[in-house]
């Protein structure tokens, strides 16, 4: 191992994007913090991590809805992370979300509230310290709604324009924020749908750009993993509206 | 669903399991049910009578203690994960298979013996505890000493007993990840033979037949004795090269390929390259990579799919030293003589099994893979009498085929096995097409 000794919050570290994550970073010789909703799950993954890399690894329990414990959570971290990721995200069921306000707004407050309000919490450390990076996973389902997700896709779109407007104040200020969109994965999320494989991506192939992006420092502030996502997106972002309507996509 | 050589098929209903703690409730839940690594057994012994519990989501490490080596890991770790986190560090696991995609549940469940079996014995002399998921969901810790009857049956016991969901083994330390190789080369069965029992001090030693040559040529082969290369003899290597890591996989074949391909020609001129490029390496050491040396099929991620739609069977039998040579030399003199030629047979000297069900037994055991045809079943049930009659057995992980009768022949502590599922109740619970099939 190296001695780098940097630190990496990752917050949804029971995902499959989030282990990928934890590994590629631990394997470079990060100290990882990872945060989930349930203790035991983390720190199953915690061991495996350790036990394969060699590197240290803390758990702490973190329910991305229970914003009322923010503060308190980024008050005890310490040392402050080099870096934050942040890969929480659900699905949910849109047509659910169509009938059950209560499912409707965990979707919302999963994928937009809570990464937002914790992610902008550290923000404000980051920037008083004056370095760090601060990766949001969002999704290409935010570059526009569709009648299939569009519950998903407005949490997300949200989440979109938050670190868009977070790098816009932050620029200049040594503290970088990276919008990654994965485009389709092969995980728990996405288990059992038939996927193209020109567009989809494994894991360890998100884990690997976040982390060369965020710490290598090349490619853009908005990442698409695959790089064919990008013009398929623009183009999906232009079809006019009464055309887009009837495509029911 | 099918096992690695695509013979039978059956329907079976795949429940996914990523959590230790729901397997209790999804075994309590389920009858008829089997556990599944990654299917590289060839037959239908990880196929579910009604369903199959797919562990591969077990993947998690749970530890590892540096001061003695010793490694937990859930039941569907797969080798290839450990060799990656663990040779860089200069550890290797204690048996390893020849395909490092499987998962450690299979491995002790088919207590896989490796090339250096008739030292080390098999995966399951290394294990010093393992957690079983039983029958109504309730987890027990087996070892030599608690459970041991449990412990002895899980252990070579085809996933019949139960779930594996842990298992804890030590890695061996090694000094680089190379191995130090000798070729000695044969002229026929005999000195094949009489080679591996000279070789027996060598950690690993395997031999390559040529099965399409008859006569006085009739089992000429390639033997590839190892050991892990020291300090010493990788010289001075930078670090990073004495653990050198391959890429996995490089080449997989994206279709099946017609049955025409494999044909005598093909295979004889193909062996007849392998086997002169051997040859040129005989009498000197040389290093090989581990990835090459334990998994030289793994290149060619898909393999299987060599033999085409119809799919292929593996025969693999072992048998006693005594009548090894007669024995064997029956089998290959029928395959060359078939013109149902597999490339190459695979010859190892095998010890003890510890396991009630455990394959390797004190003797000599010979591999050979043979596409599906009519005429290749009726000429196996031959093969499979003699096998029996001389006190030999036949691999379950690599069944497909076998009759009861050559089975219960093979496996004298059958009845003990039997006594133990109907105490644990596992006769009713865990049941595979291997377990039906057999009658177990
Ligand atoms: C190219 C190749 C080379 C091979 N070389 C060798 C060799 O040299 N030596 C050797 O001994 N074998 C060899 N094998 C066979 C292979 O090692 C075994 O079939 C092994 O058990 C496969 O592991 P798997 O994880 O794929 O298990 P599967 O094929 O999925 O299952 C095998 C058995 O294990 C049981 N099982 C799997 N996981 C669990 C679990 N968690 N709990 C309980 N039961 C479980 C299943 O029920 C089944 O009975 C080879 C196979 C291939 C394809």
């Amino acid at each position: 191992m190296t001695g780098i000794c940097k630190t990496l919050l990752l917050i949804g570290g029971t995902s499959d994007i989030g282990r990928a994550t934890a590994l590629i970073y631990a394997e470079a010789g990060w100290n990882l913090l990872l945060t989930g909703r349930k203790l035991s799950a983390v720190q199953r993954e915690a061991d495996d991590i350790s036990a394969r890399t060699g590197a240290n690894v803390l758990v702490h329990e973190l329910d991305i809805l229970a914003t009322s414990h923010f503060e308190d959570f980024v008050g005890v971290v310490s040392p402050l992370p080099d870096t934050v990721v942040c890969v929480v995200g659900e699905l949910g069921e849109q047509s659910r979300a169509e009938r059950q306000l209560e499912h409707a707004a965990m979707i919302m407050r999963t994928n937009f509230e809570g990464p937002a309000l914790l992610l902008g919490l550290l923000a404000e450390r980051f920037a008083a310290r004056g370095s760090g990076s601060i990766v949001g996973i969002s999704s290409v389902a935010g570059d526009r709604g569709r009648a299939s997700n569009y519950v998903y896709g407005a949490a997300k779109a949200g989440l979109t324009a938050y670190l868009s407007g977070l790098r816009s104040r932050l620029s200049g200020s040594g503290v970088r924020v990276l919008t990654v969109k994965p485009g389709f994965v092969r995980t728990r999320m996405t288990h059992g749908m038939k996927l193209p494989p020109l567009l989809t991506a494994e894991p360890r192939e998100v884990a690997q750009k976040i982390f060369t992006v965020a710490e290598g420092g090349r490619g853009g502030d908005v990442v698409y993993v695959r790089r064919i996502w990008r013009p398929l997106m623009t183009a999906i972002r232009l079809i006019p509206e009464p055309i887009f309507k009837r495509l029911r996509l | 669903m099918e096992g690695w050589g695509r013979y039978p098929h059956h329907e079976s209903e795949a429940i996914d399991c990523r959590l230790p703690e729901a397997l209790a409730g999804t075994v309590a839940a389920c009858v008829g049910l089997i556990g599944r690594g990654n299917g590289r057994s060839y037959g239908d012994a990880a196929i579910g009578e009604y369903s199959t519990l797919m562990c591969r989501g077990l993947s998690r490490i749970r530890s590892f203690d540096p001061t003695n080596a010793t490694l937990t890991v859930e039941g569907g770790v797969m080798l290839s994960d450990i060799l990656r986190s663990f040779v860089p560090r200069g550890y290797f696991p204690p048996v390893v298979p020849g395909t490092k995609f499987v998962t450690v549940g299979g491995m002790i469940a088919s207590d896989v013996h490796g090339k250096n079996h008739h030292r080390d014995g098999g995966f399951g002399d290394h294990v010093s505890e393992l957690k079983l998921v039983v029958a109504g969901g309730e987890i027990l810790t087996c070892s030599r000493t608690r459970n041991p009857e449990l412990f002895f049956a899980t252990v070579g016991g085809m996933g019949m007993t139960g779930i594996i969901a842990e298992a804890t083994f030590r890695l061996r330390p090694i000094e680089s990840g190379w191995i130090a190789q000798k070729t000695i080369v044969t002229k026929n069965l005999g000195e094949a033979l009489k080679a591996l029992q000279q070789t027996e001090d060598a950690t690993y030693s395997v031999a390559w037949i040529d099965c399409l040559l008859q006569g006085a040529s009739l089992g000429r082969s390639l033997i590839f004795a190892g050991e892990h290369a020291s300090l010493d003899e990788v010289g001075g290597m930078p670090e990073a090269d004495r653990f050198a890591a391959k890429n996995e996989g490089r080449f997989s074949l994206p279709f099946d390929l017609p049955q025409w391909v494999l044909n005598k020609t093909s295979v004889a001129a193909f062996n007849e390259l392998y086997f002169r490029a051997g040859a040129r390496k005989a009498a000197k050491t040389s290093l090989v990579h581990w990835d090459k040396y334990f998994f030289p099929l793994d290149g060619i991620l898909e393999w299987n799919r060599l033999y085409g739609r119809r799919g292929f069977l593996q025969h693999q039998c072992v048998v006693p030293a005594e009548d090894a040579l007669a024995v064997l030399s029956g089998i290959l003199e029928r395959f060359a003589r078939s013109g149902k030629g597999s490339f190459l047979a695979v010859l190892k000297k095998l010890g003890r099994g510890s396991g009630l069900l455990s394959f390797p037994a004190p003797g000599y055991t010979l591999a050979l893979d043979l596409p599906v045809t009519q005429e290749v079943f009726r000429l196996l049930d031959e093969i499979d009498e003699q096998v029996v009659k001389a006190g030999g057995r036949l691999y379950l992980a690599k069944d497909a085929r076998q009759s009861r009768h050559t089975f219960e022949a093979g496996y004298p502590r059958l009845a003990a096995f039997k006594e133990l599922r109907k105490i644990t109740g596992a006769d009713r619970h865990f049941n595979s097409r291997l377990a039906k099939r057999l009658g177990i």
